[in-house]
């Protein structure tokens, strides 16, 4: 690795001052959470950072606390306290589940929900120093490449997948990011953090360079609410989902009075099934609708070459996730 | 191979020998290079003093900022139990203990483990008497080629203490993050439930 320096800062404002300070000198800093990504992509030599911020020191930004609107999880809170936390278990299962499916116990232990929803795509041409739109360059090689792993929708002119678990999760529980910044402190909904290619190739939400993500808040849990996340892997450990669905049903007995579904591994953002949602609010959950909804999910799906085994595979998994949540 | 010359130790040697021949030249007129002592820190890299404990033992060392944990083990505090398989996150070669906990080593930049507790490898037996677990994995045949052995069992020392008696499945999961290309899983899984208290052979 290249010669760096490295600062943990003991508060969110001196994070700030040194993030905004490197800046001015024409520094390329980073900031770091558990750290897995962030090495991975030194090593591979796809960022050369001067300084690397590590935020995990920040007690304020590590936690999980209760107020009468909902859960607030500091953006430093490590996916392994996430997975064994009570609450999110009992009230919160997407999140939980969503939490408990990344990756392997030693980058759970180490990694962060912020980071988790910050990291770079896993694309194997980004990953292999493509100078494709990730890594400076003005193409996306996977369009006519190697695609089997890439998007189904919302794809172009990069067809990158989020990588992120636990963003479909928040997209479902309609999560509120809290972002700081030097010039202050602004509230994301999570569907608008993350941004599409059209928005910018390069970047995959909305954060600048010099800014934070210090905490997430999930309102409180309605009255029959369930929720779950399905994770799909080309094997059964240790990667990311070729196709997963966080669901979250407000039932009332059989009735179906509120649906969030997303998908994750399909498009380049967690990617809300709302016609689907439409279809199902308001209606008795049985076999008949569920078959509907299956179908219904992938409308809409633009396949490239090799990954058109992802649009049964979308169908099949909402399916399994409204029959499971029916039960 | 006799216990007084380990692989490392013969494969040491033969490159000193090599080295010093080399640059001593047929007149021998130069000095020998020493390539045991701690590399010297790169010039221009920034480097902070750190405080660590280290199988129980409290160390100080003058770490580069981007030295990883898994490299400072291994070249500068000369624990080599601990292994670099892929160095990127992916195989679990690297696992220790910070804190009592499972990581990778080499996805921890050495200058954050400042005033934790690592376990490594080489803390497990005492006394000269192997932990359970690692005659466990020698009477299960565990480990084949051996190279993701210490990795394994940092993983299933962890998952022991925290569940004395774990289900097959729980082992599993708690040692999904550490890859045996000889794909010896299921001794490894074994050895781990042998020295659990697991004693209920119908939840195996």
């Amino acid at each position: 690795m290249k010669a760096f320096t490295s600062v943990s800062p003991r508060s969110l404002p001196d994070a700030v001052t040194a993030l905004s300070r490197a800046r001015q000198q024409g520094q390329h800093a980073i900031i770091v959470g558990g750290g897995s990504d962030a090495l991975a992509l030194i090593k591979e030599r796809l960022i050369a950072p001067d300084l690397v911020v590590r935020l995990t020191g920040i007690r304020q930004l590590d936690g999980i606390a209760r107020d009468s609107n909902g859960l607030t999880i500091g953006g430093e809170t490590t996916l392994a306290a996430m997975a064994r936390h009570d609450e999110l278990r009992r009230a919160y299962g997407v999140l939980a589940q969503a939490a408990e499916s990344v990756a392997t116990p030693q980058i759970r232990n180490a990694g962060t929900l912020a980071g988790n929803l910050a990291q770079r795509p896993w694309c194997w041409y980004y990953r292999n120093g493509f100078t494709c739109f990730k890594n400076g360059g003005n193409t996306c090689y996977s369009a006519a490449g190697e695609n089997q792993f890439n998007a189904i929708f919302g794809g172009g002119p990069s067809f990158i997948v989020h990588p992120s678990d636990t963003a479909p999760a928040l997209v479902a529980l309609d999560a509120t990011f809290r972002i700081v910044g030097p010039k202050g402190e602004r509230t994301v909904p999570a569907a608008q953090f993350f941004t599409l290619p059209t928005v910018n190739p390069a970047r995959e939400n909305a954060l600048e360079d010099d800014e934070v993500l210090t905490s997430i808040h999930v309102p409180a849990a309605k009255a029959g609410m369930r929720s779950l996340y399905h994770k799909v892997m080309d094997r059964e450990a240790w990667t990311h989902a070729i196709v997963s669905a966080a669901a979250v049903l407000r039932m009332d007995g059989n009735v179906c009075r509120d649906a969030r579904i997303v998908l994750g591994g399909v498009a380049p953002i967690p990617w809300r099934l709302t016609e689907v949602e439409k279809l199902l609010v308001g209606q008795t959950m049985n076999d008949a609708l569920i078959d509907r909804a299956a179908a219904a999910s992938t409308t809409g799906a633009r396949p490239l070459r090799n990954n058109a085994y992802k649009v049964p595979l979308v169908q099949a998994v909402v399916g399994r996730a409204l029959t499971d949540l029916r039960a | 191979m006799s216990p007084t010359i380990s692989r490392r130790r013969f494969l040491e040697g033969t490159g000193a020998a090599v080295v010093a021949t080399t640059i001593a030249g047929p007149s021998g007129a130069q000095g020998t290079a020493d390539i045991t002592g701690t590399p010297p820190h790169a010039p221009g890299a920034r480097t902070t003093r750190i405080s660590l404990t280290v199988n129980g033992t409290a160390r100080q060392i003058e770490v580069e900022h981007r030295w990883t944990l898994a490299e400072t083990l291994r070249d500068h505090l000369h624990l080599t139990g601990t292994k670099i398989g892929c160095d990127r996150g992916e195989c679990g070669a690297c696992t220790v203990l910070v804190d009592d906990t499972p990581m990778y080593a080499c996805s921890q930049l050495a200058i954050w483990m400042d005033g934790r507790h690592i376990t490594t490898v080489e803390g497990l037996s005492a006394n000269g008497q192997l932990d359970p677990l690692q005659q466990a994995f020698i009477d299960h045949d565990a480990p084949q080629c051996g190279f993701c052995t210490s990795g394994q069992l940092m993983s299933a020392k962890a998952l022991l203490a925290a569940n004395p008696a774990p289900t097959i499945d729980e082992v599993r999961a708690a040692m999904t993050g550490n890859v045996c290309r000889c794909s010896n899983y299921a001794h490894y899984t074994e050895a781990v439930l042998a020295a659990s208290r697991q004693t209920d052979r119908r939840r195996v």
